[in-house]
């Protein structure tokens, strides 16, 4: 047919293809609708109550019907960062971030070396049955592991340190101590399961290469350093990369679970000032800001990481 | 291929450095254990470090025989199974008609999921609008809101992809429909990522408490266990605290507190090696993203 033959076919034709289409696709469609709900009502909804932020909350009044705020509606933006409390959160949140990245990125690329090492098919096996455990504890237990393990006087980490002869440290009780405790104990909780990314990188790597490098005499160290990391370097930059874009992000059960009002200011993150003062508080408005402010710097670190993935060559995040 | 001495010698230290690390993994929990079933004065004497000392079992008997805790756990477990299933009839609905490429629509519907990744409403407009709906404080609220899970689905989905699709072709020629095409064939053959999903979905819901923390504190009865666990463990110096907290007998102490949490980790201990084979390659999915 023509072209204009094509435009000017009758317009039944093209019903009865979408009939057709319907007839095929339509029980599709119909299990697409809870889904699409859930999202719609669960995710985009709560969306639109982040006007809440720009306005005076009242418990009396409908979300849309609420008097703007001063400022053009940024008064609890300028409230928050005039709250001490918002402020040492978001030091926190940031400062136990970088730490988290710091000590606890390398932790499983290093771990997942090792382990890509050993001989011993057996014993690696079960070391990594071990090691994926704590992944599926809770923070709530691993909290109440930890208060009893290393408790100052009763702990079996301080009964050791005591019999070594030094004093015994507040791991949990003491600002200082606590965030590397806080450090230690995600990298403890997470090191066996992230293994699982690099381990599986790591089996994609040409065996070939190894045996080359082993006629050409590479030892160990330099089998590592020459074939090993570039190999997981698309994973390592890319998992670096998201983690970078979120920086800002905060979870709320580890530093709740494993903070005590000793330590609080250290350990009041984002997440969980958003919890006290907002759910418990009842400062809507303010918390609704703060959010809103994380979620914003969140999607521009996140964009930038994107682009800086790219950069680097590796796949985006979208 | 013949390996040279100092190869052998750095596979020792390798090893030995695994062994570190196991140590590491279980030494937390041996000590839970023990101090569960060590005897209080023994605890107190700090005398307790890998082995109980003075077998116990009183510690077990006493939260055992407390009915809010038994109630929790049993309540837990109920929720934990209705959430999990919930949550994969959402999931499978989800992926599999998404795996259509000739449906129309598939880009706009797949950008209106995983935006929701990238960007969310925020703790508390959640907390509003479950107010609204009049969701809180019932355990309804532990199960809907988080039903169903972005990353999960794509893994699923991803999943999904790797059937071919020359079999869902050949059963439609057949004169199947999609939701015939779902149950003959691509469930029968995704048996891998339903197993490794139910995992994530159940662990999640077992380890949960900050939605319950959240939404369902006035709700007292229907706590899961982490969360009266929580209170618990934070309140065993305050024997008030305690009584109203979780245990209607006063008088905490610490080795009752290991027994609380060790009964807690149980089920997944349990359920853990079982499933170990499943979670290895089910993660990997994730990592493959299409």
């Amino acid at each position: 047919m023509s072209i204009s033959a094509y435009a000017s076919r009758p317009v039944s034709s093209r019903y009865r293809k979408a009939i057709n289409y319907l007839r095929q696709y339509w029980t599709l469609y119909l299990m697409l609708i809870p889904p699409i709900a859930f999202f719609a009502i669960f995710r985009y909804i709560p969306m639109t109550y982040i006007q809440i932020a720009f306005k005076k909350y009242s418990i009396v009044k409908n979300v849309w019907e609420l008097p703007w705020a001063n400022n053009y509606g940024f008064e609890y933006f300028i409230k928050a960062f005039s709250n001490r409390d918002f402020l040492f959160a978001l030091r926190n949140t940031v400062m136990l971030n970088v730490l988290d990245l710091v000590v606890g990125f390398p932790a499983p690329i290093i771990l997942a070396l090792l382990l890509n090492e050993l001989p011993f098919k057996r014993f690696k096996r079960f070391t990594q049955t071990v090691a994926y455990m704590p992944h599926f504890l809770s923070w709530i237990i691993i909290a109440g592991m930890a208060t009893q393990l290393l408790a100052p006087t009763s702990g079996l980490i301080n009964i050791v340190i005591k019999r070594l002869g030094l004093d015994p440290i507040p791991f949990l009780n003491d600002p200082n101590y606590w965030v590397w405790t806080y450090v230690f104990l995600g990298i403890w909780q997470s090191i066996g399961w992230n293994t699982i990314i690099y381990l599986a990188a790591l089996t994609s790597i040409n065996p070939e290469l190894y045996e080359a490098a082993a006629i050409d005499g590479a030892g160990r160290f330099r089998q590592i350093w020459h074939i090993t990391l570039p190999g997981l370097r698309p994973t390592i930059v890319t998992l670096l990369i998201l983690s970078l874009g979120r920086i800002l992000s905060s979870e709320f059960d580890r530093p709740y679970a494993l903070g005590n009002h000793l330590v609080n200011n250290v350990s009041n993150v984002i997440a969980t000032f958003v919890y006290t003062n907002g759910i418990r508080g009842l400062q809507f408005s303010l918390t609704t800001a703060v959010g809103l402010f994380q979620s914003v710097v969140c999607v521009i670190f996140l964009v930038i990481a994107d682009i800086l993935a790219k950069k680097f060559g590796e796949r985006g995040i979208w | 291929m013949v390996k040279s001495k100092s190869s052998r010698i750095g596979d020792y230290i390798v090893a030995f450095i695994c062994v570190l690390l196991i140590v590491a993994c279980l030494l937390p929990m041996l000590n839970l254990l023990a101090r569960s079933l060590s005897s209080p004065d023994a605890i107190i004497r700090n005398e307790v470090l890998l082995w109980p000392k003075g077998l116990n079992l009183e510690a077990y008997r006493f939260v055992l025989s407390d009915s809010k805790y038994r109630w929790s756990l049993i309540w837990t477990a109920i929720l934990t199974v209705i959430a999990t299933t919930v949550s994969m009839i959402m999931t499978i609905l989800c992926a599999y008609p998404l795996t259509y490429d000739k449906l129309k629509g598939r880009r706009l519907i797949n950008t209106f999921i995983i935006l929701t990744m990238y960007f969310n409403a925020g703790t508390i407009p959640m907390y509003l609008l479950l107010k609204d709906l009049h969701m809180l404080n019932k355990p309804i609220v532990l199960i809907i809101p988080n039903c169903l899970s972005v990353f999960n689905m794509i893994i699923m989905r991803s999943y999904f992809y790797t059937i071919p699709e020359s079999l869902r072709e050949s059963a439609e020629i057949d004169g199947a429909g999609p939701i015939r095409v779902l149950t003959s064939i691509y469930l029968p053959l995704s048996k891998p990522v339903l197993a490794t999903l139910t995992l994530f979905y159940a662990v999640g819901r077992w380890n949960g408490f900050s939605d319950a923390l959240m939404y369902m504190n006035n709700n007292r009865k229907y706590y899961p266990i982490q969360l009266l666990l929580y209170n618990i463990i934070k309140s065993i110096t305050s024997i008030e605290i305690t009584t109203q907290e979780g245990f209607t007998n006063p008088g905490l102490t610490e080795t009752v507190q290991a027994a609380t949490v060790m009964i807690a980790t149980v089920p997944i201990l349990l359920v853990y090696p079982w499933l170990q084979k499943y979670f290895i390659s089910g993660a990997t999915l994730g990592a493959i993203k299409d």
